[in-house]
């Protein structure tokens, strides 16, 4: 039994982000964090491979800008980790990518459940998750917010899962890729012995010749980054007098702007 | 060379974000000198169809196939690659949301074909779309094209205006039946469950927020609790009693900090922010929120934002066009009152 995840690293959340005089993305020293959404399925991970005996694997597609997401993740007990970067590859195209991660889920063998965070909070497209579900074949559950069952050997999975319009529990056939929500579980820290163990790992890296595939045209291309106009900063502190006329004030003020 | 635009529905009736996705569609085909295609599957596809024909749809596909009844992920995308290779769309546009955005991604591999997500504008060279969309919680804005032949596009909620009703003729109809390859779908829904009749936060107009500030309701918590669970039921009354009426007068959804769901003061499908909900209304009402850059990330799209925080230093006051510093406990209650009024008038 094999469970295996996806994470990348990411700039802090706090991080001042802008597009440079180049016209690249940069967020000048700060450092990157492992993608927040991942500290769930990461944990997932750990949780579903104990509960069924087995292993657990953490891949990262790109550059060694993820080791320390790997690492992190090591920290955290999940028992193996690689990273797949190919040179001549469009990592920006999620269907280059979306063929290596296939590749690299294919050469480890018999995966039962691939488990995702939500989405990246830098590129947010979760498209990442549903292509390689599509590549694989295999049954793709996103937005799960509790496994309810797993059974491994019988090879079926029962989960609740997350809609617009309320929640819905599912059954499928494994093998499945899964996306994972917020509250799915508590993260665990790090602790010394994790953070030790990761620290004198090596890190495999795979090509896609060591995956044996051959990689498709990327399908698009980003044409720039570019800062988002500045907001319109006048701002009003309403200051009209007492309680009341403060708030009549603000009513005033929404009819005015035409947004009620 | 057709634009295709999937229709979701749910329970027979038109999702109605799927506007919106006809308002980009259309948008797209007048730029390629062509028309829009509306897909449809499932319960009551026919009645919905008519109703894309008039917003505008030229032609609709339709199925309703018992087993498209409901949906399911396998299903709806084998039909839908199936009707791209057929038809050969130049574009297949859908709204981001959890459904739309796991389709087309789908269908995308199975169609070879580029996907650019949650675009939030749209330009032309050429008649070859180029979609703008937000990457870093929206603190950059990227421009990417398809080069292939069919360009799939997802659209976030509320950045397209949904599509005006057109005096056309009813749409082309064709009835087309599911790919059924039932070893394929493995999934089966067990049961659902709702909130009946409360607004969805990503398409709400507007948002009334509350954060941490909300525990801080002079209410006495009943006898017996205290500390954290004394917060806990301070703050529950406050979104129920205080939030939710201002709420309701104004139809308006209720949203959340991300330390106010932590603290258990209300759940995490109301969390706006870079990991919460990205929304977009035309007002967003924070209070008792401090306005942190992670909070920001998701609300800054705002059209007008107010601010009611009790710290005049609050950075969310830097962002909002309006605010009233002072307790919430005493803003809202007065603020609601005033609305009340005013609409009534
Ligand atoms: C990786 C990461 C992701 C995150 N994602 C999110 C996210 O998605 N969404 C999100 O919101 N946060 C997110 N955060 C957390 C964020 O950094 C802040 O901690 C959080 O937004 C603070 O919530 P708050 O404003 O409710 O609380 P606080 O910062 O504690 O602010 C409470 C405010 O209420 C005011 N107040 C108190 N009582 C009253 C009263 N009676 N009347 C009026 N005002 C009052 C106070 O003056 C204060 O300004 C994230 C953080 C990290 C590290
Ligand atoms: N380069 C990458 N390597 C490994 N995982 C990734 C990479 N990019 C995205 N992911 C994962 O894919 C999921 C969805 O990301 P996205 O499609 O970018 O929103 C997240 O849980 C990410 O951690």
């Amino acid at each position: 039994m094999h469970v295996a995840t996806f994470t990348r690293s990411t700039p802090d959340t706090a991080a001042r982000v802008w597009v440079d005089a180049n016209g690249n993305v940069t967020w000048g020293d700060v450092a990157t964090v492992v993608n927040p959404w991942d500290e769930y399925s990461l944990e997932e991970t750990i949780v579903q491979a104990k509960a069924g005996g087995g292993e657990s694997t953490v891949i990262a597609i790109g550059s060694d800008l993820h080791n320390d997401a790997l690492k992190h993740s090591m920290a955290m007990g999940v028992a193996n980790a690689l990273r797949v970067e190919e040179p001549t590859a469009d990592m920006n195209d999620s269907l280059v990518w979306s063929a290596l991660a296939a590749g690299a889920i294919r050469k480890i063998g018999a995966v039962d459940l691939v488990i995702f965070g939500k989405e990246s909070v830098d590129l947010a497209t979760d498209q990442h998750t549903y292509q390689l579900a599509r590549r694989l074949g295999w049954t793709m559950l996103s937005y799960v917010s509790a496994i309810l069952e797993a059974d491994y050997p019988a090879g079926t999975i029962k989960v609740e899962k997350m809609l617009e319009q309320g929640k819905q529990v599912v059954s499928a056939r494994l093998p499945a890729v899964i996306s994972v929500m917020k509250g799915i579980n508590e993260p665990r820290y790090p602790n010394f012995l994790g953070i030790r163990k990761a620290a004198k790992a090596t890190i495999p890296v795979w090509t896609a010749a060591d995956l044996g595939i051959e990689l498709p045209r990327a399908a698009t291309a980003i044409l720039g980054f570019a800062n988002p106009p500045e907001r319109d900063q006048s701002s009003e502190i309403i200051n009209a007098g007492d309680l009341e006329a403060n708030t009549r004030a603000l009513v005033d003020r929404l009819f005015e702007e035409k947004v009620l | 060379m057709s634009v295709f635009v999937w229709i979701e529905s749910f329970a027979g009736r038109a999702v109605t974000s799927s506007w919106e996705a006809l308002g980009a569609a259309r948008i797209i085909a007048e730029a390629q000198a062509t028309d829009v295609t509306a897909l449809v599957f499932g319960e009551n596809a026919s009645a919905i169809a008519a109703e894309a024909g008039q917003f505008g749809a030229a032609n609709a596909i339709v199925c309703q196939d018992e087993y498209l009844r409901e949906y399911r992920l396998e299903s709806y995308a084998a039909l839908l690659s199936e009707l791209v290779a057929t038809h050969g769309p130049s574009t297949v546009v859908a709204v981001a949301n959890n459904r739309g955005r796991e389709l087309l991604a789908s269908a995308a591999v199975d169609c070879d074909s580029g996907l650019i997500a949650e675009a939030i504008e749209l330009r032309f060279e050429d008649g070859r779309i180029i979609g703008k969309r937000p990457a870093y919680a929206g603190k950059v804005l990227m421009e990417m094209r398809a080069n292939t032949a069919t360009t799939f596009v997802t659209i976030r909620a509320r950045a397209f205006p949904a599509a005006a009703p057109a005096d056309s003729a009813a749409p082309a109809l064709e009835m087309v039946n599911a790919i059924e390859a039932a070893e394929a779908v493995a999934t089966e829904i067990d049961s659902f469950a709702t909130e009946a009749g409360r607004v969805s936060l990503s398409d709400a107009a507007i948002i009334v927020s509350g954060g941490r500030g909300m525990a801080n309701n002079p209410k006495a918590a009943p006898d017996g609790l205290r500390g954290d669970d004394a917060a806990i039921w301070k703050a529950r009354d406050g979104y129920e009693n205080t939030l939710r009426p201002l709420a309701d007068v104004l139809g308006a959804a209720i949203g959340a900090s991300r330390a106010a769901v932590d603290a258990g003061y209300i759940s995490y499908d109301h969390q706006v922010g870079q990991t919460g909900k990205v929304v977009n209304p035309d007002l967003y009402i924070a209070c008792g929120i401090s306005g942190a850059i992670q909070h920001q990330a998701g609300m800054r799209g705002s059209k007008v934002i107010v601010a009611i925080n009790k710290d005049p230093e609050a950075p969310i006051f830097k962002l909002a066009r309006y605010g009233i510093v002072g307790d919430l406990y005493d803003i809202v209650p007065a603020l609601t009152a005033a609305l009340r009024q005013r609409l009534a008038d």
